[in-house]
């Protein structure tokens, strides 16, 4: 018996990379509502004075109570496409990096995407806590340079205070609530540099979360989970462990200290970002992003939200060459050089 | 080679001093870094951080809190070289 003969054997066709990949637009959304280090200090004995010196911050913004984490990440997205001259539609994938969205699933970033118009892009949530923008802006710059997308929509949002105790002398008096959005697509030249990222989870417990859900499904008494970080451990790691991270996202990018035009760290504490301007002998010539003092630690949305109000007061601008670095829960960490939108 | 006691404290003196302005003579073997020199958490993680890399020694975080006068870091760090 012959066996039917197979046809002529045809070459997979996979998709057609893009040389560049750069940030159109950046844009955020601030919780309303203005939190002073009065308001928060005395359910931990402390004071404005030891607040500020401590941390750099003088007040932060948190959200009203019925604005949820998705409600700030649709604003945030909704201008920041507006900035790119785009609609929903012209999305091909949604990235949203949160830890405070409450659903194990459905992620997030597909509601999102519902809510924008953007169906059916792709979209999927990414848990990398305040490192989370900047892994989004790397897998941003993959999906459009391997062809895979041609605008992606990257949100990093968080509604920190639904997550907090207030009498939490480690981490809670820190968190403000906020959103930042960016629309990454192709271009005719670099724009986003190699992405150096990375984690060491032989430190989680530096920065945790107090009991795991399931805790409060066999006991109801165990309480609603919150925030706790090894402050001095994590300051430590922050600062002197990043500092490379950071150069090292600059060499990969070709660019040296002097080259640049802003400084975009996470906005974790006053006292890490000074210090890692210190470790990497950034000239006085760098804008340093110092968005905490009166937005507080927004998490994954702390590095757009900075980037955004640095371009709005003129303190940067479009073309600036820009070192961004996320770092925090895992512990993870993510760094690149960018041009602003 | 192994740094003598002597200098550990100068090298440290140098150290808390770059990190707080303080003269490097404040800086002797009684004083306590938090009531005498007024050096919080997170500066004195910096001070072992610069520490661990002068005299190639580690110092683990949960250690830091036991070492209250600058002699309990000077013993540390002697002690850490030695091992």
């Amino acid at each position: 018996m012959s066996q039917p003969s197979p046809g002529p054997r045809r070459t997979l066709r996979q998709a057609e990379p893009v040389r560049f990949s750069r940030i159109l637009a950046v844009a955020g959304e601030r919780g309303e509502r203005v939190v002073t280090n009065d308001d928060v200090a005395g359910p931990i004995d402390s004071s404005d004075e030891w607040i500020r010196q401590r941390t750099g911050i003088v007040t932060r913004r948190r959200a009203r109570a019925d604005v949820d984490v998705l409600d700030l990440a649709e604003a945030a997205a909704r201008k920041a496409l507006d900035a790119a001259g785009l609609t929903g539609a012209d999305v091909d994938v949604v990235i949203l990096s949160t830890v405070t969205y409450f659903h194990q699933t459905p992620a997030g970033a597909a509601l999102l995407a519902d809510r924008l118009g953007a169906t059916p892009a792709a979209a999927y949530d990414v848990s990398a806590a305040c490192a989370g923008y900047a892994y989004g802006i790397g897998q941003a710059d993959a999906l459009v340079r391997s062809g895979a997308a041609r605008h992606v929509l990257v949100v990093g949002a968080e509604k920190m205070s639904d997550f907090i105790d207030p009498t939490d002398r480690s981490i809670s008096f820190l968190l403000g609530d906020g959103a930042g959005a960016a629309v990454v697509g192709p271009s005719d030249s670099p724009g986003i540099g190699p992405t150096v990222w990375g984690s060491d989870g032989g430190k989680a417990p530096a920065i945790r979360q107090t009991h795991a859900w399931s805790a409060l499904r066999d006991d109801p008494a165990a309480g609603w989970p919150t925030l706790r970080q090894d402050g001095p451990t994590v300051f430590k790691w922050a600062s002197f462990q990043m500092a490379p991270v950071a150069a090292k996202a600059m060499a990969e990018a070709g660019v040296e200290p002097e080259d640049l035009q802003v400084f975009v760290p996470h906005q974790a504490n006053m006292r890490i970002i000074d210090q890692l301007v210190k470790q990497l002998g950034l000239p006085e010539s760098v804008v340093v992003a110092r968005d905490i003092a009166d937005t507080g630690n927004t998490s994954a949305a702390s590095i757009p939200l900075a980037t955004e109000r640095l371009l709005a007061e003129g303190q940067a601008r479009s073309g600036d060459l820009a070192l961004q670095i996320g770092f925090g829960a895992g512990l993870v960490y993510a760094a690149q050089v960018v041009v602003l939108p | 080679m192994a740094y003598t006691s002597q200098e550990i404290l100068e090298g440290l003196a140098e150290i808390v001093a770059e990190e707080t302005g303080l003269p490097t003579d404040a800086v002797v073997s009684e004083k306590s870094f938090t009531d005498d020199l007024d050096i919080d958490s997170l500066s004195m993680m910096t001070i072992v951080t610069h520490a661990e890399d002068k005299f190639g020694v580690r110092i683990p975080d949960d250690e830091v809190k036991n070492l209250t006068t600058v002699g309990d870091a000077v013993s540390y760090i002697e002690g850490a070289q030695a091992a």
